[in-house]
């Protein structure tokens, strides 16, 4: 797997843990949601984990563990399945401030659409990765200047602007 | 005789009367074409795959058809410049075969451009302020609006504003642009429902409340296609200032619960069906309570740039009638026949609203050559402040013509094979591309129009017939929206044979109705035929005053299904 932030291909520091795997004592990593509940009660107020996520989830599911996590991966099935934009908006509306993370299949030009809906991160599988290098990422990032909508991650907004324009 | 010299004609500068960009929206289409640009090269290198650009083509109007590329040119709540309308056919000759097809939808499609030739194409738009985005693709499509919009006399609001905000808004919107399936809304401000908003996904129709506020009522999951349904109220009176974040509620219950799993149960109308409306509009206003709408605090400022835009252009102070049309009408039959179907009432007195049929008969519905774009162009210019409409009928809108221009206006019209008089008759028919052009249908459309059209060519006849919507499509997917025309034909393959299924009954207005199947399938060289005694079986039965629609509601479908099944006894081979 490749990980993007920021436009560029970085070493994933999480771990995703397989479900027969005993949950680590350190480290950052990653568990699947049935997994959840046992993991915040048995886990230390120290410890830094996170949960990966099937896109049809609920936010209402995972509110009483919103504090303690640091990383929820958000897992699409296909690239064009966008439900994942709509549960990580709620799940920032939630006020979940760690890293959300973007996993599956998504394409370079689909990165604007994350980092609006709030994603930090996206996870790529390698031969995507091969095809669809760093640069065609950090291109997709830089492609617009400013967006239509307003209460949208990344870009400016052009409402904004107009509005600041008028008022100047 | 009383001709006007086309010479002389007034030619008004044209004045502003719909939206311009501002350096922020020129700034994001040409950011959206040098998007397309790279993702063309990227495509033809490999980086995408076909399966992968799919979804950005389509999102930028670009089709894989049976024969070719199709290109799909937005022309947002159906409103052109004569100035755009001269780059529609600038486009068509350089890129294309010299014309282009009018859709159902206030697009405009050129059937042969090449892939690499596209990202010039849409150059070429936006140099004046157009675009293909979001005519495809399962996203927010074209905001659509009454073709009439700002001219009608049963108007309460021009919906362009409301249209045009909506376009921005929807505009490559970050969570809505992998939608389960495509989603298409459209915009209405008169008692009259010219934009066929109740077989939309989203309807809006602005309403007045009781303390005279403008606000929307608010329809959700209609949509014609395979399984039709006319839209459901899921916000009686949504005041202007919350909707967006009434929309954005309605899409994010969309985006979220749409059914995923089979394409063809995915648009929001089945959603609507399945969990009902009530279940639905519970979700969208818990979804609404629960946002933030303070991101939309601000919007009526926006909507208020907006709208001034939309202005009205210096309309003359004239009398309510024209001595000059009435004695032209007099002096010149066929003119008078153009007027009488052909012409509407206008807002304002002395003007007129022009309907240009592209219908001729026996040719292809929605089709225009260039040279005819460009004759449109300028007849806008001289007759009507350079302001052009698209119906979704598929025909063009001059939208401010005075009535004392009429005779000249129609003798340049007529000079240029574009005067049918046909508007709304039995000629008139909205039809898909069918098999001729594109790879999902499963019969021709096109043919069967023509030859519908030829039966009728008399037209006095027609206008005995008077107002009768014939509407083909040429598979189940419904682009020529048979499920709500008088007369619906659905061409469907059965056996490797083309087989027509007939439905009448069927009504795209406030009145909303789906249409009737009205027996077996009929064979291509069958349906006028078929028409044609539907028709006759009409004038036969009708009282004063009703249209064919009228009839059929008073004395019912069983009525018409017998006539056909007696003609057939009596061995009309239908």
């Amino acid at each position: 797997m490749a990980l993007i932030s920021d436009g560029r291909f970085i070493e994933d520091a999480w771990r995703r843990l397989a479900d027969e795997e005993a949950l680590p004592k350190t480290g950052k990593f990653i568990v699947s949601l049935p997994r959840l509940e046992h993991a915040v009660e048995v886990l230390g107020p120290t410890a830094t984990f996170g949960v990966i996520i099937p896109n049809t989830t609920e936010p209402s599911a995972l509110i009483a563990a919103l504090p303690r996590l640091d990383l929820i991966s958000i897992a699409f099935p296909a690239f064009a399945d966008g439900r994942g934009f709509s549960l990580a908006r709620l799940l920032r509306r939630a006020a979940f401030k760690g890293e959300l993370r973007a996993s599956g299949r998504l394409v370079a030009d689909q990165y604007p659409h994350a980092i609006g809906c709030g994603f930090d991160t996206i996870e790529i599988p390698d031969d995507l990765a091969e095809r669809q290098d760093e640069g065609q990422w950090r291109a997709a990032l830089n492609a617009y200047s400013m967006s239509y909508q307003r209460g949208y991650a990344g870009r400016g907004s052009i409402l904004e602007a107009r509005r600041k324009a008028v008022r100047s | 005789m009383t001709a006007v010299d086309l010479r002389v004609a007034q030619r008004p500068n044209a004045p502003m009367t719909t939206y311009r960009y501002d350096e922020y929206d020129a700034a994001f289409v040409s950011e959206r074409v040098a998007e397309f640009r790279e993702q063309v090269n990227r495509r033809l290198s490999g980086a995408l795959t076909e399966e992968e650009f799919r979804p950005f083509r389509l999102m930028n109007g670009l089709y894989l058809q049976l024969h070719a590329y199709m290109l799909r040119v937005a022309i947002p709540y159906g409103t052109l410049t004569a100035r755009q309308m001269r780059r529609l056919a600038d486009i068509a000759d350089r890129w294309d075969k010299g014309y282009g097809h009018f859709t159902t939808r206030q697009n405009l499609q050129y059937n042969w451009p090449k892939l690499v030739d596209t990202p010039d194409i849409l150059e070429s738009l936006a140099d004046v302020e157009m675009h293909a985005i979001q005519t495809s693709g399962n996203c927010i499509r074209n905001v659509t609006a009454d073709h009439f919009a700002g001219v009608a006399p049963d108007e309460i609001e021009d919906p362009r504003p409301t249209a045009e905000f909506l376009r921005q808004w929807s505009s490559l919107h970050s969570e809505f642009s992998f939608l389960p399936r495509k989603f298409k809304i459209a915009v209405t401000g008169a008692a009259h429902d010219r934009a066929a908003i109740l077989v939309h996904d989203i309807g809006l129709r602005v309403v007045k409340n009781d303390t005279g506020e403008i606000g929307y009522q608010v329809v959700v999951g209609g949509g014609l296609g395979r399984s039709p349904f006319i839209g459901k109220v899921v916000g009686d009176f949504v005041p202007r200032e919350d909707l967006l974040a009434f929309l954005e509620a309605i899409l994010r219950v969309y985006n979220r619960f749409g059914r995923r799993d089979n394409k063809y149960k995915a648009r929001v109308k089945i959603l609507v069906h399945e969990k009902g409306i009530d279940e639905i509009r519970a979700a969208v206003e818990a979804e609404f309570a629960a946002m933030d709408r303070s991101a939309f605090d601000h919007d009526p400022e926006e909507f208020a740039r907006i709208a001034a835009f939309f202005a009205p252009p210096p309309y003359e102070s004239l009398p309510a009638t024209s001595a000059l049309l009435r004695a032209a009408k007099l002096e010149t039959p066929a003119f008078a026949n153009f007027v009488d179907v052909n012409v509407g009432a206008h807002k304002i007195p002395g003007y007129a609203i022009v309907t240009v049929s592209l219908k001729p008969i026996g040719g292809v519905p929605g089709d225009a050559t260039s040279e005819q774009m460009r004759v449109l162009a300028e007849a806008s210019e001289r007759f009507g402040f350079g302001e052009l409409r698209v119906s979704h009928e598929q025909n063009i809108i001059l939208p401010h013509v005075k009535q004392d221009d009429l005779f000249a206006l129609w003798s340049m019209l007529d000079a240029a094979g574009l005067a049918t008089a046909n508007a709304g008759l039995v000629s008139d028919i909205i039809s898909c591309p069918g098999l001729d052009y594109c790879s999902l249908a499963t019969a021709r459309s096109i043919p069967i129009a023509q030859a519908i059209s030829k039966r009728f060519s008399d037209m006095s006849r027609q206008r005995r017939i008077g107002k009768l919507g014939v509407k083909i499509s040429g598979c189940i997917n419904a682009c020529g929206h048979h499920h709500v025309g008088a007369i619906g034909i659905l061409g469907l393959e059965k056996k490797g044979q083309e087989s027509y299924q007939i439905t009448l009954g069927g009504d795209p207005t406030f009145s909303a109705s789906i249409g009737e199947i009205l027996g077996p399938g009929v064979t291509a060289e069958q349906v006028p035929d078929v028409v044609e005694h539907l028709v006759d079986y009409y004038l036969a039965e009708r009282e004063e005053g009703e249209a064919f629609i009228d009839t059929w509601r008073r004395i019912g479908h069983a009525r018409f299904k017998d006539v056909l099944r007696r003609e057939g006894e009596d061995g009309a081979d239908i």
